[in-house]
């Protein structure tokens, strides 16, 4: 191995961010795919690998994907909420491998809410 | 680093890893091959996460879910229901005592979220095996900039403004003790970290003492570590190689041109070498052993150079107070003592474990918020702080903040950081006569207030608990104690009598109970109680027969029981076991009047007989 300069250590860091980023928490974005019975019947498992390999192949480190169970709507499977912070979450139904890229790169990295994939905005009331 | 989906972090400190985390470990790692998730999911060991009690402990990220007494059987049920299904497992849940329902979130639980994360702020949350981890963390951020932005004397300075006392015993200012090391002209100079017992992750402690030694100018240093802590030992050495190769230690560090070496010094578990000079005497291969001071080590220490001595604790807090400065450390804490500290948390308690808190917190709510209060069942009797020589505190100084200076003043000391909580199952003559039976068996032997001290107020305690003493006793033992206080060579002997001293100021009545009524009411002196059966209690359940070892508790099914005296050996566990409040402890002159009552009623029911025949 070789001797540290203190510019590899900040590069070091940098390298380590995006594994903090989902231990910590404090994500900008965090994408969760729907994987009920439903949703894995439909493909969810492919479009999470979608994701997770774009986005470690963009090297982003601002983003959580995490997984829950079925969102209740199981005939729009798969299914994805997109999460930004200080933002209400969007679901996106009825995905594939193209649309999640695709709103991986207009809403999540563009900002922008791919609005004809849209199933709905904002969260069911709970009481 | 790859992004995963989910992280999973099982702890493996000394607790979890016993409780084979490495093993559970394996299994999950096969179980999500198994399901084709390897490229989604990291598993890996963390630094001790504190929950020891609960372990072995698994917290999922990004979900901050926290699992306890997690085992074998569990992990396809987590693998299948939270990490596929993303449910999280009810059952493993922490639970408060009081509640059924479960708590997902770690931030939730009032163990976690009243503690602040300095020295441990990485706990749970790194590899302690990875280097690289820790850079991630800000890692060696603290050394770059005090080896390539500061001179010695700014180091010293924030150290010495951030109020930072030494985590040891005595409490004293860091940056001073720094600066009078670096003031002595010599040769060579060396550093050393004091025990490496508390799990805090190893680069923490090998920052801080490469910043440590900038600041005084030494060229090597020694990590003091005790054998009987192999986890330690191993994971310090892996990370003495990965620094070394870094080039993190050794020379020219980080092109700054400073040159410092690190080793691990192992050395057995006598209690005394915790004293600063005992300890650089073990080092030079002579018997631990304290040397009068003056000379300080920091004039005269290790090879007659100057010596600085640091606890892990006070190691681990440097590098964040290099990096975010003095006012910083400051903003936690009290004026006097400022920052945090780590406590063991241990005794009656729902929760135990090693946390980190404020400086300043009262002992109330150490106890009642992250300690969860007492366990169902039992009140509370005293607080031991400070570890093993620590004193007794009652509950009405509960609200006292613990500082250095609060604490002294109740014969207590912040020492070890040790939280022993005792009960009403505790009785304090024989919580006394054990720390000082242990003082007896650690006194090296060189001064005499100790050596033989410690051994005759062992005898005047061991008379109290039987029955023989009197009540001049307590004001001997008294005496003594604070003469053993005063005179004793080092801090073992000085503190020693802390347990003695405490208890007979808070604790009288207890001893007069046991001298003048030769009744222990918590039934922990066998010579002086009576374990009997309330028979307006008892409903006759029979669970107290069953645990008694010596078979001598007898009665009939839903009829009041009854103890036979010339069997009961005072074990205490039909006490313990009784939920009706039936079992009671009464002076020691009651077995006598009982086994009285027992002889008139047998030769009453002999008697009985024979007129009936």
């Amino acid at each position: 191995m070789p001797r540290l300069t203190v510019d590899d250590l900040k590069r070091i860091k940098e390298q380590h961010k995006a594994a903090f980023t989902v231990r910590e928490g404090g994500a900008r974005v965090k994408i969760t795919v729907h994987m009920g019975t439903c949703g894995i019947a439909a493909g969810a498992r492919r479009i999470m690998e979608t994701l997770l390999g774009e986005i470690n192949k963009q090297g982003l480190s601002d983003i959580i994907v995490t997984t829950s169970g079925c969102a209740g709507l199981c005939s729009k499977e798969p299914m994805a909420t997109v999460d930004v912070t200080n933002e209400s979450p969007v679901k996106y139904g009825q995905l594939d491998e193209a649309k999640i890229l695709r709103i991986l790169n207009e809403h999540v990295i563009g900002g922008k809410v791919v609005e004809e994939y849209v199933l709905v905005s904002g969260n069911e009331t709970t009481i | 680093m790859e992004n995963y989906r989910a992280n999973i972090m099982l702890c493996g400190g000394t607790g979890c890893t016993a409780g084979g985390s490495l093993k559970i470990r394996e299994a999950m790692q096969q179980g999500i091959r198994d399901k084709g998730l390897e490229g989604e999911i990291n598993i890996q060991l963390t630094t001790c996460s504190g929950f020891c009690p609960q372990g072995p402990i698994m917290i999922v990220y990004p979900d901050n879910v926290l699992y306890q007494k997690v085992s074998l059987k569990d992990v396809p049920l987590i693998i299948e229901e939270h990490l596929i299904k993303g449910r999280p497992v009810e059952r493993l849940l922490y639970k408060e005592p009081a509640k059924k329902q479960g708590i997902p979130s770690i931030k939730d639980i009032p163990f976690f979220n009243r503690q602040v994360l300095r020295a441990l702020r990485n706990k749970g949350l790194i590899d302690p095996d990875s280097i690289d981890e820790y850079i991630a963390r800000d890692g060696y951020q603290a050394a770059a900039k005090a080896l390539l932005e500061m001179t010695p004397e700014e180091i010293i300075k924030v150290v010495k403004d951030s109020g930072l006392r030494g985590r040891g015993g005595a409490g004293m200012l860091t940056g001073l003790k720094w600066e009078r090391a670096a003031s002595v002209k010599a040769p060579e100079k060396f550093i050393i970290c004091n025990r490496s017992i508390i799990e805090v992750e190893p680069h923490l402690i090998i920052e801080g003492m490469i910043i440590g030694a900038r600041a005084i100018g030494a060229s090597q240093g020694y990590i003091y570590v005790r054998t009987g802590a192999p986890i330690i030992i191993e994971r310090l050495n892996r990370a003495l190689q990965q620094a070394r190769e870094y080039g993190l230690i050794g020379e020219n560090i980080l092109d700054s041109g400073f040159d410092f070496e690190l080793e691990l010094f192992a050395s057995s578990d006598e209690f005394v070498c915790g004293e600063e000079t005992a300890l650089l005497m073990s080092i030079q291969s002579m018997r631990g052993m304290p040397m009068p001071r003056p000379p300080f080590p920091v004039e005269k220490g290790l090879w007659d150079m100057p010596t600085v001595i640091n606890t892990v604790e006070t190691f681990a807090n440097i590098p964040q107070i290099i990096l975010n400065g003095a006012e910083w450390f400051r903003s936690v804490g009290t004026e006097k003592s400022p920052g945090t500290k780590i406590f063991n948390l241990s005794g009656a308690l729902n929760n135990t474990g090693l946390i980190e808190v404020p400086m300043g917190i009262t002992l109330r709510s150490i106890i009642n918020d992250i300690g969860g209060g007492l366990i169902k069942g039992r009140t509370f009797k005293a607080v031991q702080v400070g570890g093993s020589t620590g004193g007794y505190i009652p509950e009405q100084y509960l609200d006292m903040p613990v500082t250095y200076e609060d604490v002294t003043h109740m014969d207590a000391i912040i020492g070890s950081g040790g939280i022993a909580v005792l009960s009403d199952l505790n009785c304090m003559v024989s919580s006394a006569r054990f720390t000082i039976e242990f003082a007896v068996d650690e006194s090296c032997g060189k001064c005499p207030p100790c050596r033989i001290g410690t051994s005759v107020i062992l005898d005047l305690l061991n008379k109290v608990v039987n029955g023989t003493a009197t009540e001049e006793d307590i004001y001997l033992m008294e005496d003594l104690a604070l003469d053993i206080k005063n005179t004793s060579l080092c801090g073992l002997g000085q503190t020693a009598m802390n347990p003695v001293l405490s208890t007979i100021r808070f604790f009288k009545d207890e001893y007069l109970e046991h001298i003048n009524e030769k009744w222990c009411k918590a039934g922990v002196c066998k010579e002086l109680c009576t374990f009997y059966i309330d028979k307006e209690k008892c409903i006759g359940c029979g669970a107290c027969a069953r645990v008694c070892p010596k078979k001598a508790i007898s009665g009939e099914k839903k009829k009041p029981h009854h103890i036979d005296q010339s069997l009961c050996i005072q074990c205490r566990s039909c006490y313990e076991t009784c939920k009706f409040n039936a079992l009671k402890i009464g002076p020691r002159s009651m077995r006598e009047e009982l086994t009285d009552n027992e002889a008139a009623a047998y030769i009453k029911g002999a008697i009985k007989e024979v007129v009936q025949q």
